[in-house]
């Protein structure tokens, strides 16, 4: 079947097979390596990528269902011009150790902050919830989080 | 005895960003996964569905003719090699050969055009099975007359480091036994005595990357890409298990997605490499997060330990039985065991005591390294005891602890390194930080817990580094880049020595064929210990910058200037090379390379109608002789907090009849942001008493033996003393229950 998305603000059309996963297809035929397979189980979050600005895992997504969607990758969001902000907070408070979640972990603040979402601590806690780290221990990224928040960690 | 430097420190000591920070928070920072290699093949690995049972036949026709399958892996392929490894016991097969011998157990492996044609042809791979008598669990592989899952004798891998093996007692394949005194006669005059009875779990190291291997076999070369955190053993153990010089095999480790140990020593490797062979192309095999769970993890243990006190609160013996579960083959178990046995005492001034561990094959998926082994296992035991010690003589156990504690420079074990630590001072500290001394609303306890890791491993380390003519320097080093921040360390060490910025120091990834040895990423080891290799490289490099100078002052800005007048044109390169060797034999027994402190405190409330353990507070001491950098300590730290808490909460593998029950995440439950306790503080202790660069010792694996057993004692001293992890809301509510049946609860 031909799909139609609009990947990281560039209209691509491709043809796939019904069953195809999006995590395949950005990692495999698009080349966009930075979402990662874990868990295949929509728990982990290391394969989020948005769609029409929500997160979703790209590991339980049909290709299929993103036709005619937009969809946003760490790719496509590290050229936007507010991504900046976002480094500079994961740097400044080494919120990041692997580097495996770490896409994951991104996307789904800009989501929630999008959102505004994000007003206290409690909020950042439970909106990032569905995005596990094994490193870090999750308090530099509540701290960096926080930050670009504007609310106390 | 360690020289530390009193010069000021420009690059030592402060926060520097991560050096892999931009191409990581990018997407840009290269996995194992993402590497893609001409004419790469995609493997898929048949595993056993019976936890023991005789192969009779297997049978790939159907699956060799599929479309899109280039060939099938099976015993048959290999007759040609010895075909066993396993670097503290060679006892495992590449694939099983006439038996497996866990649920999970490669049996076969096809190598497809894809990944889904492989999964498709490993589907219809016909294998007939006889089915053995089970020791799936110590008790059954215990029992006079269990079916042994290993017959002949042993054959010693090449790193077990363990001085002579002992044979095999039925299904123990390693003993380790400490005696000091007589515990028997210092027993008899105790005032007190505490013992019981404890279990441990077996938990999932999940590193959030799965392994994955990446391997071409081309004539007699082997080249492969690793999810390995030490490639030149993996380099050794490819090399010996299929007869070609060690500069023939080459791994290449890009970034790891976490390793926590889960990635240490040979995994997946020798089985990727058998099917590149036989497929004649390279080969990805990536395990998803089921095949990961049984391919390594922590060993469960069941333990007896009894402790004796004095009526004036001196600890004056202990004795410690204990039984580590290694699953059906060996990988690290032995060297978990003698760790586990050098925890067992805890570092206090014991007139007696008895350590006798034992490592144990069970038909179960084979158990491994996990960040502080063996230390996470033994210290909520024996730190709980000395509670509840302290309990019975009306003492505090902070008190208790400032008084029997081994002070620096006093004996750990016989033979072995002397303590190079303050851990009064430590405990203290961690105790201030969780409020020791302050009221305690109701159901709300506080603990503290003292431990000592061995750790640095065998200390063997190589670096060089390298100085262009523009005073850009690289450094080439075998440590891998796990999340732990190997890469900004070493360039900071190498950066403070040679007084250039940060930015003009590459540290590059681990490759065999470029970098040299390190001989592993794990322990605790590398700021130590390749921390010092690289130290002086950089030194090297510097001394020949001196000698060029002849006399003048070195300035950074001249150093171009420098290179001119060497190599008479802007060109040339200085080469410095750094050699860490061991201190003495390097033997096990006179190590380690230091104690890693493992000293944490807790607070945690308890809710008795539902058994729910909230942890409110937690402090961990990083007693790091010197913090290179500060913020990645403290980050290292929070993170094995994290996994501590879930070790001690809720995280357990559920094994019956060797079947592995919740192989997924959503069965497996790993802590989330909503596990964060209120308040998580980190202490950093320099007392500069480490063997490192700048007298710096190694962390991050302390506090997930520390945080366990402060949980542990912090619910005790709520009223519930505990003797089985996890904490999960069943087990406290039903010890609950237990209590106020014998008029114990509520207090």
């Amino acid at each position: 079947m031909t799909v139609e998305v609009r990947l990281n603000g560039e209209l691509v059309r491709d043809d796939v097979e019904p069953q195809h996963l999006l995590l395949d297809y950005l990692r495999e035929d698009r080349g966009l390596t930075g979402a990662k397979r874990s868990c295949d189980t929509q728990v982990c979050g290391t394969c989020t990528v948005l769609v029409d600005g929500a997160p979703v895992s790209a590991c339980c997504t049909l290709v299929a269902d993103v036709d005619g969607r937009e969809v946003l990758t760490i790719e496509g969001f590290a050229e936007l011009p507010e991504f900046e902000r976002f480094e500079q907070a994961f740097v400044d408070h080494a919120a990041l150790q692997c580097g495996f979640c770490t896409a994951g972990m991104l996307l789904t603040t800009k989501s929630l902050l999008d959102e505004r979402r994000l007003s206290s601590a409690e909020e950042i806690r439970q909106g990032l919830a569905g995005n596990l780290c094994r490193c870090t221990g999750y308090h530099a990224i509540v701290e960096a989080v926080a930050e670009l928040a504007g609310v106390e960690a | 005895m360690t020289v530390v430097e009193r010069r000021p420190l420009t690059q030592v000591g402060h926060s520097a960003p991560r050096k892999d920070a931009k191409e990581k928070l990018r997407g840009e920072a290269e996995f194992v996964g993402d590497v893609v290699v001409p004419r790469m093949l995609h493997g898929k690995v048949l595993r056993s569905p019976l936890a023991h049972a005789r192969v009779v036949s297997v049978d790939a026709r159907e699956a060799e003719a599929m479309a899109g399958v280039v060939c099938v892996l099976t015993a048959s392929d290999l007759v040609d090699l010895d075909g066993y490894w396993g670097h503290a016991i060679k006892d495992r097969p590449i694939v099983a050969r006439d038996r497996v011998r866990f649920a999970g157990e490669p049996v076969a492996a096809v190598a497809a055009e894809n990944e889904a044609a492989a999964e498709a042809a490993a589907d219809v791979i016909r294998v007939e099975y006889e089915e053995l008598p089970l020791a799936a669990t110590l008790d059954e592989a215990l029992t006079a007359g269990a079916p042994l899952l290993h017959e002949g004798p042993v054959r010693p891998g090449l790193f077990h480091g363990l001085g002579t093996l002992p044979p095999r007692d039925g299904n123990v394949c390693y003993r380790y036994r400490i005696d000091r005194g007589e515990p028997e006669s210092v027993f008899s005059r105790a005032d007190l005595v505490v013992e019981g009875e404890y279990t441990f779990p077996a938990v999932y190291q999940y590193a959030m990357e799965t392994h994955t291997v990446v391997a071409d076999y081309d004539g007699d070369r082997i080249t492969v890409w690793s999810t390995c955190q030490h490639p030149f053993l993996v380099r050794a153990e490819l090399a010996d298990l299929y007869g070609v010089p060690l500069s023939n095999v080459r791994i290449i480790v890009p970034y790891l997605g976490g390793g926590f140990g889960s990635k240490s020593y040979t995994k997946m490797e020798p089985l990727t490499v058998a099917l590149a062979r036989k497929a004649r192309r390279p080969v990805r095999i990536q395990n998803r997060v089921d095949e990961s769970m049984v391919t390594t993890r922590r060993h469960g243990m069941r333990c007896r330990m009894r402790t004796a006190m004095t009526s004036e609160g001196n600890l004056i013996a202990r004795e410690v039985d204990c039984w580590f579960d290694t699953g059906a083959y060996a990988d690290n178990g032995p060297r978990v065991t003698a760790t586990g046995g050098d925890a067992a005492p805890g570092p206090y001034r014991w007139h007696a005591y008895r350590v006798d561990a034992r490592c144990v094959y069970t038909n179960t998926a084979p158990a491994g390294s996990y960040r502080a082994f063996g230390a996470a296992h033994l210290q909520w035991i024996g730190e709980s005891q000395i509670d509840e010690l302290a309990r019975r003589a009306g003492l505090d156990p902070l008190a208790v602890r400032r008084d029997n504690l081994c002070r620096p420079g006093e004996e750990v074990r016989g033979g072995g390194k002397p303590l190079d630590a303050d851990l009064v001072g430590d405990v203290e500290k961690v105790a201030a930080a969780v409020g020791w001394n302050e009221p305690k609303p109701p159901n709300v306890g506080r603990g503290v817990s003292v431990g000592l890791l061995a750790a640095g491993a065998h200390p063997v380390s190589t670096a060089v580094v390298r100085m262009e003519a523009d005073g850009r320097v690289a450094v080439l080093v075998g440590t891998t880049e796990v999340g732990q921040g190997p890469r900004t360390a070493f360039a900071q060490i190498a950066a403070e020595e040679l007084g250039v910025p940060l930015d003009q120091v590459t540290v590059h990834g681990a490759d065999t064929r470029f970098t040299p040895y390190d001989r592993s990423t794990g322990a605790s080891r590398s700021t130590t210990i390749a921390g010092l290799a690289v130290q002086r490289a950089a030194k090297e490099v510097r001394e020949q910058l001196e000698r060029i100078a002849g006399g003048d002052a070195l300035e950074v800005a001249t150093y171009p200037d420098l290179f001119r007048k060497h190599f008479g044109l802007a060109g040339g390169e200085l080469i410095g090379r750094g050699e860490v060797a061991p201190f003495g034999s390097g033997s096990y027994a006179e190590g380690p390379v230091f104690w890693e402190v493992c000293v944490g405190a807790a607070e945690v409330e308890v809710e008795p109608e539902t058994g729910v353990v909230r942890v409110r507070k937690t402090a961990t001491a990083a007693d790091v002789g010197r913090a290179i950098n500060p913020q990645l300590v403290r980050r290292q730290d929070e993170g094995a907090t994290m996994q501590g808490l879930g070790n001690a909460l809720f995280e357990e593998m559920i094994f019956e009849d060797g079947q592995l029950l919740n192989d997924t995440l959503l069965e497996y439950r790993v802590p989330s942001f909503e596990d964060l306790p209120d308040q998580m503080s980190c202490v950093i202790v320099e007392n500069e008493d480490g063997p490192g660069p700048f007298g710096a010792k190694g962390c991050g694996e302390g506090a997930l033996a520390a945080v366990p057993a402060a949980v542990v004692n912090a619910l005790a001293d709520a009223g519930i003393p505990m003797y089985e992890l996890p904490l999960t809301p069943e087990r406290v509510w039903r010890r609950i229950q237990t209590l106020e049946e014998e008029g114990k609860w509520p207090r």
